[in-house]
Order: C-alpha cells, then structure tokens, then sequence
C-alpha cells in the first residue's frame, strides 16, 4: 500500500481559482464550480477543494473546525480532546451528497468552537496561537483525525475526486460568502488522502497552490524551527506556514511577505528606488530562508481578501480579471470568462508581483 | 648510529629528452639536481626531493617525472613502509613526526558519497545563460526585531553583516606561514571576487591596510599582530580557537621565518620561534568567550560581525550552540582534512572528525534549539570543488572557506613540506629568492579563475535544480542522497539514500 | 611601439628564456631535437648577480646606435621600430657588437655575421618566444 501524505514529500501540479465580491456581497459556490471545471485537464481526480469567506454569518465569532475521521474511534479521541479545550457551541456531520464519482469519504464533521477561558489564560499564548496550537496537536497525535479547517467564518471544503465534483459533493451551491478559492489536483506521488487534497489551511489563512517548489526543504527546516511541523510535506502547507509566520507573528504586509517569498532579484533591487531597495534588501537580509524558489502560482485567502503572487521567474500561469466590485483570480482565463464573459479588466501579474484584493474600507492586511 | 631511510620518491629523468638546460637545477631549492660537467649530464639526488614538481612542471622538454619508489620493506598489511619509516625517523631522532597540509589518509570522503538532485518534468531547470542566478549572500545573524518608522517603514535592527558576491571566502593562513606574495594575491582576488580573505594569525602587513574591506582578521591565542588599527581596518574579526589540521593544539611558526618584515607585522622579535598556545589564555569555558566576543565588538563600536573558529571535534555541535550563544555572528567550522603550514603528524592524521558530519549535525542543532538565525555557518577543511560548495551549502552551510584549492591555484603541489620553509613555489616560504617565484598578477587572476569557474558551476547546478538563489539551497537537504553510507551516516547526515523517493 | 620588458623584480634566473629563444629561432617544431646536445646561441641572457637575475635583450632603441655605426647597412630600423638585421648584407665587422650599450648583438654562431633578437617577426613563433613561456610573467611584451 502506497504511504499516505505526511510520510513522503508530495509536490504536484495543479489548477487554482478565486473570486471576491469587494462590496462583500455574497455568492454561492456554483460560480467557483463553474469556473474549475473548465480547467479539468489541470487535475486528475486525485483532489479538489474549496475554500468560502463569510460562509458561517452565524458563527462568525466562533472557530469553525472541520475534520475528517478514518474511523469511528478516531471521532471519539478528537472530539474528547476538542471538549478538553474548547466550547463546542455546535457540531454536526456536514451534509454531503451522494455521488458515484466521488468514494471513499471519511466522515466529515464540523464544529463551531470557542477556547475554555481558564485554559487559553493557562496557556500564556495568543488566543489564535492556542488554536493553532490544538490544530497541530489533534493533526499530529491523534490517528485517524485530520483538522482541515479551522477559521472564523470561512470554510474548506475538499476531497479526492475532480473538484468539480468535490464542489457538489459538499452542495456548496448551498454556500454563500463573499470569497472563494478552489484548487484542482494533479499529484505525481499520492495515492489519494483526503486531507492531502488542497485548499490547506490554518486558522483564517487558506492557500491553494500550483506548482512545485525547489526550495521545499530549506524552507521547511528553517520554519520548523518556529514551531511549525510540515507534516504534509507538501508545498502548500509549508508556503501556509510562511504567511503565517510572517503575517500573523513576525507582522509583516502582505506586500512585505511578497518581497520575501517571492523576492526580487538583488539585480531587480539594485535599480528600484531607494526606499524599494533598502525595504527590500532588508527584507532578502532577515528572511532569505523563506525565499521561495521553483515554479508556484498560489491564492491566499484570509478574512476580507485574497492575494495572488507567482514565483519571481513567473514559471506558472497566472491571471487576474476585474468586472465592477467582483475581482477574479485564475490559472487560466478561460475559467474567469466562463463565470464572467465580459471583464473591464485582464491582465496577467509579473512574476513575484503581489496582488491583493480586499473588501472596501475593512483596513486589510495588505500594506 | 642513523638507519638509512630509502627515499619515498624517486626523480625519473628521460634522458633521451633533457636538453641539460638546468632549469631544474636552478628552480630547486632542496638541491636536488645537479648538472655533471665530466659528463655533460643531469643528476638527481632522490633522498633531498619533497616531490614538489617544480622542476617537472619548468622542464621545457617535459623530461622528468617523479615516481613512487617501489623499494619496499617486506609486504606488511599492519606495519607499512611509512608506518615504519616513521619509527625509523623517531629512533634516529627523538622528535615529533611534523607534516604539513591536510590528513593524506584514506579516510571517508563523505562529499563523494552525496550525489545531488536535478529538475525533471515536474518542475522545470532553469538556464543560469539566460536567467539571473543568484550566489550573492550576505553572512551574520538575522534574528532581528520587526520595528517599523513613522511612516510604517520597517527599520535596519540587523546587527553588522558580510556581503559576498560568492559563497566562497578564503581561508585563514598567516602572513609568516605563507609568503608576502601569497597574500597579496589573495587580498586582490578577494577584492576583485568580491569576497573575503583572513590574515590568520599572523597581523596584517602594513601593505595590505588597503584591502581591508575584503578582509577578515584573526585573533587567536597567541595575539600575533592585534591592535587597534588591525581590527579597524577589517571587514570582520575572527577569534580563532581551533583548527581542522590541529584541533587542541596550537602554532609554532620556526624562527627561520620569522623575517624582518614577519616580525614586525606580528610584533614579535625577529628570528624567535613565535609559539600559539594551545588554548587562549583568557577564554577557560564558554563564558570567557562571550566575553572576548564582545570585547573585540566593544573594541569596534558593534560595526564588525565577529565570527568564532573551530576544529570539527566530537561535540562540535554543543560547542556551536554555546558559541551562537555567545553573542557570535558567524561560526566557521574546520575539519579534519583542513591545511596547515605546520601539525604534528599524529594529530594531523588522527584527531578531529570529517566537516561534513559536524556540518550536518551542528546545522541540525541550532535548529532544534531554534537559533540557526543567530549565527551563520561557515566550513573549511577541505572543500576542493565547486560540487563540495553546493553540497555544503544543501547540508545547511552558508558559505565555504577555502585554503588548500587556493594554494593549489597558485601553484602548490601539496608536498605537504610547508614547515621546511624552502616552498619552490613562493608560497611557504620567506626566503626571498623563492617568495619571488610567486607573481601576485600571475597568483590573484589564477584566484579569480578558479572562484569564478566554481561559481559558474555552482551555477549549472542550482539551475538543473531549479534554484536560483543560494539561499534556496541552503540546508535543503532533499537535494541530496546519500551512496554507499549506513544509516548512522545517513542519520548524522540528515539525508536520504539513493534511489529513495521525495 | 610593442617592446620586450622585463622586470627584475620578478626574474627567477631560471634562464628559460634563452633556451626558448634558441628553439624559437632553431626553425624546427621538437625542442629536443633542436637543443639536445648542442650550445645555445640565443639573443636573449640573463644576467645573473647573488639574487638578481634580469633577462637582456635588444631594446629596440629610438636612435639604435647599431644601425648608425653599421658599415654595410644590414642593420636597419623598420617603420615598426623593429630593429633589424640582414645576415646577407652583413660583413662581421661586429662593430655593432661592440657600440651596443646593452650587449643585446651578438656574433652569430657562424662568426661570419651578427644576430640580434627581431622579436620573433623573423621566425614562425608570432609573438616573443621567451615572453609566452617565461613562468613568472618576468618578460613582458607591451606597450609602454
């Protein structure tokens, strides 16, 4: 039997799309549905998923977990531990349908939790580095427990199987947010786990990627030093925990995280201007273990926006479209013109050029 | 009475092609050949030949060649003709078997049993020809604070660091134990290659003030040379506590090169044996360090990253956690294959251990205790190619120190016979007559060639890997796989086997 | 114009040069064949003195003082400033020999006539002999 992800290193090639309404109206997920299945031949039945902003209204205070369970036994353990440090406010298996294209579910369950007061004060940690915390251990000590979600008011939703067919697997027409990103799969060395599958997320943070990077493992053992355990050993998870990293703990921009990830050639920095190149130089001097290398195109969603960024040599397809409030993000622009025929604007992002859409007037993390 | 020790190297001369131009004869400084008059011939006396190839290589009719004695002790898997020689040599003498340069023996070379990574379809290779490829790196620590302007502008809270065009810097080899010649053309090439090179212990010549921003000067137990003008004028200081050739030792540079200009740049008197002792005198535990550390920092107003030295022995990997606690910048690491002007024989040959194990287990350490940012990691002790430097780098190194690939580009036959003093090719030696042999034009553009044709190969093989920054390679171990090792090798490593997958 | 220059300073006395210059102008391709066994005549010598060693050959100068004193015009200053001379027209005298203030012309092995260094135009090396395989860039061929 082939080992699962998380016991070999796991890139592959993929396709990626997103869509914010930046008046934060909402949408259902048929649109994202639509415009991935355009992109078929990009994956090959090996993963799909689906990430939604402003999905839970009603819980928007709570972490929203969802979590896959191999077995009955493993559903126990978790959700002992999940009652050990939070509140569950509500639970209940997340509705599906039935589709002969789609097998082997494991059961999927959400939660809507929040952290047991005494012990996040215990703790001494940031309320969402506790969470983040119980994410880690749930995924790495308890069997047969995956943790695949767990933001406020956002969702991932994925499985093994063409993403289309993940979409409706989990009615994600039934879905409204203002923002959503999808990921198609097209793995070279996986035998099909669903947690493997794509959007990977961590707290509000949820990334989809296309590509495969050079620089995996200097990036993984310099940001496991920060705590972080790539367990996946995918590319996603550890470009994940960069942002975080950088974003969440070290507070940097989105355009600040961009210089590191995806920096600028110190000949591209040489030319700029001199507050660019001194930013930017200092930015190379701190991080260079987090420069990403390697063809990636990757959508970020967090809470009130998404960013696009390529790698620096732009080795992967990227495009990005406006039509009024509606902002999209594609590998291919035939997946944009599919749900959107008639666009104001298209253009394709140089590489390492981050681009960010956010929701008017919500103060978001870009600059 | 003296045994009689059959020469190790015997001097073959076609006599069909010696014209008896004596070029050998006037280029030997052991005197080993003659011209006969009588009969109009060249001799050789094989017993006074170090086999430096000097005559070999200026022959212009490329008549000589100098060959391996195969006169032999009886056939002894246990007690060898050198292993015999030597006891021989102790008998006759009395003395400590000295050598030079780094451990000859046939230990594991565990750079060849690395093999490294390249793109297939999966992701693509990229052409350094026609994409920019990245060896600029900078070396120090990089754990900063985020702080940020008035106007949100993140502001510099790095503390000094070096800037390198190429992750290759120059050893550290003392104006006394090398030639004047020898350091100036390696003060030119690293300002030209835009890199370093290190005095070693040996002060700074007067001359050379002027190539201070590519240099990076020592401070080691004996103190040879230091004062205020000398740290000031560097780019970096390194304390030296250790060495790859002699870990636990320290130096003994012979009167007989202790030169007029020798003496004075190391402000010692002349002709008097100069003696490092083993330990720093001031630095007992690794506290004491912390405190010469930042004496030298307070000595430079904090405006020179300083970097610690030393051998790779057992517990290299404790040492360097206490050393990236010590307020160090950079660690340099020296293994056991590393050079020396001068090392008793059976440390040479016996004590330390293989950079590449250190390397892997110190990188490895400082990341578990999470302050691989508090230090860079330099190594030496013999890196001989470009492939070296690239698997160096995967294993978790900043960058490379190289001694002996730099001597040999400017004409060392490693002889290993450095603490003679009578180098034939002007670089261990004071003697003027052979420090002249060694052009510094001729010696600093061989530097360049060499550092310049290693970074092109470093090059070529980030792009087959699909990295175009040096600092995507650094520590990324899945680039590499291990042949021919055991697990424990594996482990110590940090690496796969050949053929295992992602 | 281009001169043979040579710089005391990094002069080994090795005398290389002289046995490339003889070969460069022995007309033959093996240097064994050319030089085995026989004395050397090349118009290139090192001085040799304790630890000074300097390479001495025909400096080409303004106003040669060789071609003015030469009694049957063999020697002569080229447009290229190249001094030379022809071995036809010259009669041995050797009063060049003996005017040269370098000691740069030198009888030809024949004793018949003068031989002085033509920078290797005269021969089929190209560029000077003994500046290409002098090992201490000693002998430098420029511009100055």
């Amino acid at each position: 039997m082939l080992p699962k992800e998380g016991q070999f290193r796991d890139p592959s090639g993929c396709a990626v799309t997103g869509v914010i309404d930046r008046s934060g109206r909402g949408m259902t997920g048929e649109g994202m549905i639509e415009a991935i299945s355009v992109m078929h031949d990009r994956s090959n039945g090996l993963g799909g998923g689906f990430a939604g902003y402003g999905i839970y209204p009603h819980y928007k205070d709570f972490y929203a977990f969802h979590l896959f369970y191999d077995k009955k036994e493993a559903q126990e353990g978790a959700e002992a531990f999940i009652r050990r440090h939070f509140e569950i406010v509500y639970s209940s298996e997340i509705q599906t349908r039935k589709l002969p294209s789609v097998t082997d579910e494991p059961l999927i369950f959400r939660y809507f939790l929040a952290p047991l007061p005494q012990k996040l004060a215990n703790s001494h940690l940031d309320e969402r580095e506790y969470v983040a915390r119980c994410v880690n251990r749930i995924n790495a000590e308890i069997a047969g427990a995956y943790v695949f979600s767990s933001g406020k008011n956002m969702g991932i939703f994925k499985g093994v199987g063409y993403p289309e067919d993940i979409g409706r697997f989990y009615r994600l027409e039934e879905y409204e947010g203002y923002a959503w990103t999808c990921h198609g799969r097209y793995p070279t060395n996986t035998p099909g786990w669903w947690g493997g599958a794509h959007p990977f997320g961590l707290l509000d943070f949820s990334v989809v990627h296309n590509g495969e990077i050079s620089s995996y493992d200097a990036n993984r053992r310099y940001i496991e030093m920060f705590g972080y355990k790539c367990t996946l050993q995918t590319d996603t998870e550890v470009i994940t925990y960069i942002i975080d990293y950088l974003v969440r703990r070290r507070g940097l921009t989105l355009e600040e995280t961009a210089h590191v990830l995806a920096a600028s050639f110190w000949s591209t920095i040489a030319d700029k201007g001199e507050e660019a190149k001194e930013q930017e130089t200092l930015l190379r001097r701190m991080f260079p273990s987090l420069l990403v290398t390697g063809p990636f195109s990757i959508i970020l969603g967090y809470t009130g926006g998404l960013m696009a960024l390529g790698d620096r040599l732009k080795l992967r397809s990227m495009v990005c479209a406006e039509k009024g409030d509606r902002a999209y993000i594609s590998s291919e622009e035939s997946a944009i013109r599919k749900i959107e025929p008639n666009l104001d604007r298209v253009w394709s992002p140089a590489g390492g050029e981050a681009v960010v859409f956010e929701l008017y007037g919500k103060g978001g993390l870009a600059r | 009475m003296n045994m009689y020790i059959q020469p190790e190297y015997e001097v073959i001369r076609n006599s069909d092609k010696c014209i008896a131009c004596r070029v050998c004869e006037r280029q030997c400084a052991n005197l080993v050949h003659s011209f006969d008059s009588e009969t109009g011939k060249m001799k050789a006396d094989d017993s006074k030949c170090v086999n430096c190839h000097r005559c070999v290589c200026l022959c212009p009719t490329h008549a000589l060649k100098i060959v391996k004695s195969d006169d032999t002790y009886k056939i002894n898997a246990n007690w060898d003709n050198q292993t015999i020689n030597e006891v021989y040599k102790q008998a006759n003498t009395g003395g400590v078997l000295l050598s030079s340069m780094g451990n000859p023996k046939p230990y594991p070379v565990y750079w060849d049993r690395m093999l490294v990574n390249a793109s297939q379809v999966t992701n693509p290779p990229i052409d350094p020809l026609r994409e920019p490829m990245e060896t600029q790196l900078y070396l120090g620590k990089r754990a900063a604070k985020i702080e940020r302007d008035e106007q949100g502008k993140l502001k510099n809270t790095l503390a000094p660091q070096l800037k390198l065009k190429v992750p290759v810097l120059f050893s550290a080899m003392s104006y006394g134990s090398i030639s004047y010649n020898a350091h100036e053309s390696l003060a030119r090439a690293a300002e030209e290659l835009g890199t370093y090179y290190n005095t070693g212990e040996g002060g700074l010549h007067k001359d050379f003030y002027k190539y201070g921003k590519n240099t990076i000067v020592q401070v080691a137990s004996g103190r040879f040379g230091v004062f205020k003008d000398y740290l000031e004028s560097a780019a970096a200081i390194e304390i030296k506590m250790g060495q790859g050739a002699k870990p636990g030792i320290g130096g003994h540079l012979p009167g007989a090169k202790i030169s007029a200009d020798v003496s004075e740049t190391r402000m010692i008197p002349q002709g008097v044996d100069a003696i490092s002792p083993a330990p720093h005198h001031d630095i007992y535990s690794i506290e004491d360090l912390r405190q010469l550390v930042y004496s030298l920092k307070e000595a430079t107003e904090y405006k020179k990253p300083v970097i610690v030295k030393i051998a790779a022995v057992h517990n290299a990997a404790a040492i360097a956690s206490g050393i990236a606690r010590s307020g160090a910048d950079i660690i340099a690491i020296d293994g056991y294959r590393g050079g020396t002007g001068a090392a008793p024989t059976r440390i040479r040959d016996n004590v330390g251990i293989p950079i590449e194990l250190a390397l892997a287990q110190i990188d490895q350490r400082l990341r578990d205790e999470g302050i691989r940012d508090e230090v860079s990691i330099l190594v030496g002790g013999s890196i001989r190619s470009s492939a070296d430097v690239i698997k160096a780098i995967a294993l978790g190194a900043d960058a490379c120190y190289i001694g002996t690939a730099a001597l040999l580009a400017l004409g060392c036959h490693l002889c290993r016979s450095c603490h003679e003093g009578k180098c034939n090719w002007g670089i261990a030696t004071q003697r003027p007559d052979l420090v002249k042999r060694l052009n510094p034009d001729i010696g600093y553009k061989r530097l360049v060639n060499l550092v310049t044709a290693w970074n092109h190969e470093i090059q070529e093989m980030m792009g087959g890997m699909g990295i175009n920054s040096i600092e995507a390679l650094r520590g990324n171990r899945l680039m590499l796989r291990g042949i021919g090792l055991t697990d424990t090798e594996l482990n110590l490593l940090g690496i796969k086997y050949a053929g295992e997958s992602m | 114009m281009k001169r043979i220059y040579v710089n005391e300073k990094w002069c080994l006395g090795c005398h290389l040069c002289e046995y490339e210059c003889a070969f460069a102008n022995s007309g033959l391709t093996d240097m064994v064949k050319a030089l085995k066994g026989k004395t050397i005549h090349p118009k290139i010598r090192v001085e040799d003195s304790g630890e000074v060693h300097f390479a001495v050959n025909c400096r080409h100068c303004k106003d040669a003082i060789c071609v003015q004193s030469c009694i049957s015009g063999a020697l002569s200053k080229g447009e290229d400033g190249v001094v030379r001379i022809d071995q036809n027209k010259c009669v041995g005298c050797l009063t060049c020999v003996l005017v040269c203030p370098y000691g740069a012309v030198m009888p030809a092995p024949s004793g018949h006539a003068a031989m002085k260094c033509q920078l290797c135009t005269d021969n089929l090396c190209g560029e000077p002999n003994c500046v290409k395989h002098c090992p201490n860039n000693a002998i430098v061929y420029e511009e100055r």
